[in-house]
C-alpha cells in the first residue's frame, strides 16, 4: 500500500467520521441521559440539509450562516416535539419509543417529498470549498479539508461545554445517575429539553454538510440511521468521547475497506460493530 | 327460457358487441414511485403521461386505462407481487414499465406463466429478454452504450488503459462487460474493475474515485443506475481531481442524464457518454418532444433517455391497440404486433428486432460541454446507425442461452 494510499484513507475517513460525529452526538447523549429511543434522529439532520438547500438556493444566503440557521431553526423547532410528543413517552417501553418516533420519521419522508420532490438536491458552495487543496502530500478535496475542519471545532466546543462548563457537568451528572442528579436538585427535564434541542441542533448542522457527501434526499431520515445508531452502540451511550472514537474507527475502517478491497463493500464495518460489540457489549466507552 | 338467463345473455352480447366497436384497455405500468429511486420513476411516468395527453384520441374509438403500481426497490423485491396483483387483480393486458433489472429479472416467471406481455421501458440488462417469450424492450440493453463505448474509448479517445467502476448489481455487472469486450477488442486494457455499492443507497464515492486516481488509467468507465448515483458521480469526480490528473471520466448515458445535468455543475464538463438520447438532440421529433415537456413541466424540467424511451414505450403500446383493434385478449397477437414494431420518436428511429424481441436504435457518443447560453448540454462526437444488442450477436455468458 503506498503512502498516498494511506493519506487518502485517513483523510477522507476522518472527514466522513466528523460528519458521522456531529449528526449522531446528538442521538447519543439524549439516549444515555433518558434511555430514550429516537429514531426520528435522522430526520432532524435531514430537516437541518433542507433547510441549508433552501437558505442558499431561495433566500441567497451563503452556505456557511446557512449551517448555523440550519443548527438554530431545527434546535428550536425540536423543543415543541420534545415538550408535546417524546415527553409523554419517557416511562412508557421501548417499542412505544420506537413506534413514535419511527413514525414520526416516515412522516418526515412523506412531507419532505411532497414539497420538495423525491430529487436529490445539490447545494452551491462557496467558491473556496469547491476544488482541490495542496497538504504537501497529496491533493485533497477542499470540502474535505473543511469538514475536518469545522468537525475540530465542534468538538472542541463540545468537549469545552461538557467537562467545563456547569451545564455539562449537571448533564455529565444526569447521564451518570439521574435519580441522584434529580435529588441533588438538578431539573433532569428541562436538562434534557435543552441537549435533545442542542442534539437536533447539532444533527441539522451535520445533515447541512453531509449533502455533499451522503447527498440529500427524504429517505435521508433512514438511510444513514443504521450507520448513527451502530456508532452510539459502538461507543457507548452517552459519551462524547466513545461517538468521537466510534466515529473515526468506522470512518476510517468504512473508507479503508472501500478502497482497497471495494468487493467486499461496507463488510468491514459490521465486522468491527459485531467484534466491539462481543467484547464490550456496553459500547467502548459505556457504563456496563 | 328462464327470463332471468335470457335478460343474462342479451346484457352479455350487448357488452360484446360494445367490446368490439370499441373498447377499454386496461394497462398496468409499474415503476419505482417512492424510495431513493422515486426520481427515476417520475422521468418515467411523466414521459408517459405526456404521450398519453397528446395523444390520447389517436386510438379513437377506443380509450386506454392505466393502473399504475409501485415497483418498489431496486432489488424487485416488491415486483413479482406487484405484476402478480396487476394481473389478477386488475387483469391488465398488458405491462409496461420498470426501471430495475431485477424487478424485471422477478417478474419474467409471472408474464410467462400469465402470458401477460411485458414492454420494457427502462431496466436495461442484456439477457433479460431472454427469460420469457412475452418480454419485449424499447428502452436499450446495457450493450447498446457499453460496446461501442468501448470500441470509441480506444479508437478516438486514445484511451489506452480504463478503469472501470460500476454499481454492484446485475445492469452493472452486464454494463462493464460490455465495455470491457469492446474496449479490449479494439486494444485497450481493463486495469481495474471497482463495485461501487448497491442500487438502494447512494454511496460516498470518494474512495472509490481516489483508487482510481492512484491506479492512473487513461479512461474511467463508470456505469451507476443513473438519478442520484449520477449525481454522486460527477461530484466525486470534480472534488477528486479526477480531470486534472488526465482521467477522463465515461460511460453509459446513465452517469449523465438530463434531468440531473444542470445540477451537476462545471465538474460534469468534458464527461463522454454512448447515448441513445440527449436532449439536445438534433431531430425534428425531438425539438417537438422537449418543446411539449417544457410547456408541460416547466422549462426548468428536462427529459432525459428514460422519459424518451418512457414515451416510445407509449407509442409501442398505442401502435399495438390500433393494430388489433383494441383487442389485446391473445398475448401471442400482442407480441406478434411488438415484434418489428418501429417508430420515429424523439430518440430518431427505433424499432424492435423481431428475432431478439429488443430494440434497434442509433447511438451517439456526446460530450458535456457549456452552451452559449451558460447551462450545460451535449455535443455529438460520433454516430453509429441502427444498433443491435450485441451481447446476443456475441453470445457472451447469459446471452449466449437460449
Amino acid at each position: 500500500m503506498s503512502a498516498s494510499a494511506i493519506v487518502s484513507i485517513l483523510f477522507d475517513g476522518l472527514a466522513y467520521a466528523m460528519v458521522l460525529f456531529i449528526i449522531s452526538v446528538g442521538l447519543s447523549i439524549t439516549m444515555g441521559l433518558m434511555g430514550f429511543v429516537n429514531l426520528a434522529h435522522g430526520a432532524f439532520a435531514m430537516a437541518g440539509g433542507y433547510l441549508v438547500v433552501s437558505l442558499t438556493k431561495s433566500l441567497g444566503v451563503p452556505f456557511l450562516p446557512a449551517l448555523i440557521i440550519a443548527a438554530v431553526v431545527v434546535g428550536a423547532a425540536s423543543i415543541p416535539f420534545e415538550r408535546l410528543l417524546y415527553s409523554r413517552l419517557y416511562k412508557a417501553t421501548e417499542l412505544d419509543q420506537v413506534l413514535l418516533t419511527i413514525g414520526l420519521a416516515f412522516m418526515a419522508i412523506a412531507s419532505y417529498t411532497y414539497f420538495y420532490g423525491p430529487a436529490p438536491l445539490t447545494v452551491p458552495l462557496p467558491s473556496f470549498l469547491t476544488g482541490q487543496i495542496d497538504i504537501g502530500v497529496r491533493t485533497v478535496p477542499a470540502y474535505r479539508a473543511f469538514t475536518i475542519v469545522v468537525g475540530a471545532v465542534l468538538i472542541a466546543l463540545l468537549w469545552y461545554g461538557f467537562e467545563r462548563t456547569n451545564i455539562g457537568a449537571k448533564i455529565r451528572a444526569a447521564v451518570d445517575n439521574r435519580r441522584m442528579a434529580q435529588s441533588v436538585g438538578i431539573n433532569v427535564d428541562r436538562l434534557f429539553t435543552l441537549t435533545f434541542a442542542l442534539g437536533s441542533g447539532l444533527a441539522a448542522f451535520g445533515g447541512g454538510l453531509a449533502i455533499q457527501t451522503f447527498g440529500l434526499t427524504p429517505s435521508f431520515a433512514v438511510l444513514y440511521l443504521v450507520f448513527f445508531l451502530i456508532i452510539v452502540s459502538v461507543g457507548g451511550l452517552g459519551s462524547l468521547k466513545g461517538t468521537l472514537v466510534a466515529s473515526v474507527l468506522l470512518g476510517v475502517f468504512d473508507i479503508g475497506g472501500k478502497y482497497l478491497y471495494s468487493d467486499a463493500g461496507g463488510f468491514f464495518i459490521y465486522v468491527l460493530t459485531v467484534l466491539v460489540l462481543l467484547i464490550k457489549p456496553a459500547g467502548l466507552y459505556g457504563r456496563e | 327460457m328462464n327470463p332471468f338467463k335470457w335478460l343474462g345473455a342479451a346484457a352479455l352480447g350487448l357488452a360484446l358487441s360494445a367490446g368490439a366497436q370499441a373498447a377499454n384497455v386496461k394497462i398496468g405500468i409499474m415503476l419505482p414511485f417512492s424510495g431513493v429511486n422515486a426520481d427515476l420513476g417520475d422521468a418515467n411516468i411523466k414521459g408517459m403521461e405526456l404521450f398519453l395527453k397528446l395523444h390520447a384520441k389517436d386510438i379513437a374509438p377506443h380509450t386506454i386505462e392505466i393502473v399504475k403500481r409501485d415497483e418498489g426497490p431496486p432489488s424487485g423485491a416488491n415486483a413479482k407481487t406487484v405484476a402478480t396483483e396487476l394481473i389478477t387483480n386488475d387483469k391488465v393486458k398488458m405491462i409496461v414499465g420498470v426501471v430495475f433489472s431485477p424487478s424485471a429479472i422477478a417478474m419474467a416467471p409471472v408474464v410467462t406463466q400469465a402470458k401477460v406481455p411485458l414492454l420494457i421501458s427502462n431496466a436495461g440488462t442484456a439477457w433479460i429478454t431472454q427469460l420469457s417469450p412475452y418480454i419485449a424492450r424499447v428502452s436499450f440493453s446495457m450493450w447498446h452504450d457499453g460496446y461501442p463505448m468501448g470500441t470509441f474509448a480506444a479508437k478516438d479517445l486514445k484511451c489506452k488503459t480504463a478503469a472501470m467502476g460500476y454499481t454492484d448489481f446485475p445492469p452493472g455487472k452486464d454494463s462493464t462487460e460490455s465495455f470491457k469486450t469492446g474496449f479490449e477488442k479494439a486494444g485497450g486494457q481493463v486495469i481495474d474493475a471497482i463495485p461501487m455499492g448497491n442500487p438502494a443507497q447512494v454511496p460516498d464515492m470518494t474512495p472509490f474515485f481516489q483508487r482510481v486516481k492512484d491506479k492512473k488509467p487513461d479512461c474511467f468507465y463508470v456505469f451507476i443506475p443513473s438519478g442520484n448515483h449520477a449525481s454522486a458521480v460527477v461530484k466525486a469526480y470534480g472534488e477528486v481531481g479526477l480531470k486534472q490528473a488526465g482521467i477522463k471520466l465515461i460511460g453509459p448515458k446513465d452517469v449523465v442524464p438530463d434531468t440531473k445535468l444542470q445540477d451537476m455543475g462545471d465538474a460534469a464538463i468534458g464527461t463522454i457518454v454512448m447515448s441513445n438520447y440527449a436532449a439536445d438532440l438534433d431531430n425534428a421529433q425531438n425539438k417537438e418532444f422537449v418543446k411539449a415537456w417544457h410547456d408541460a413541466y416547466g422549462a426548468n424540467s428536462n427529459p432525459d433517455f428514460m422519459s424518451a424511451a418512457a414515451w416510445d414505450a407509449m407509442a409501442a403500446t398505442f401502435a399495438v391497440i390500433k393494430k388489433l383493434d383494441g383487442n389485446l385478449d391473445d398475448p401471442e397477437k400482442v407480441m406478434a404486433a411488438l415484434k418489428g414494431w418501429s417508430t420515429n420518436g424523439p430518440r430518431g428511429k427505433v424499432s424492435i428486432d423481431p428475432e431478439t424481441r429488443d430494440v434497434v436504435n442509433d447511438e451517439w457518443a456526446l460530450e458535456v460541454i457549456k452552451k452559449p447560453d451558460g447551462k450545460l448540454g451535449t455535443k455529438v462526437l460520433g454516430s453509429i446507425k441502427d444498433v443491435k444488442d450485441e451481447c446476443k450477436a456475441l453470445k457472451v455468458g447469459r446471452c449466449g442461452g437460449k
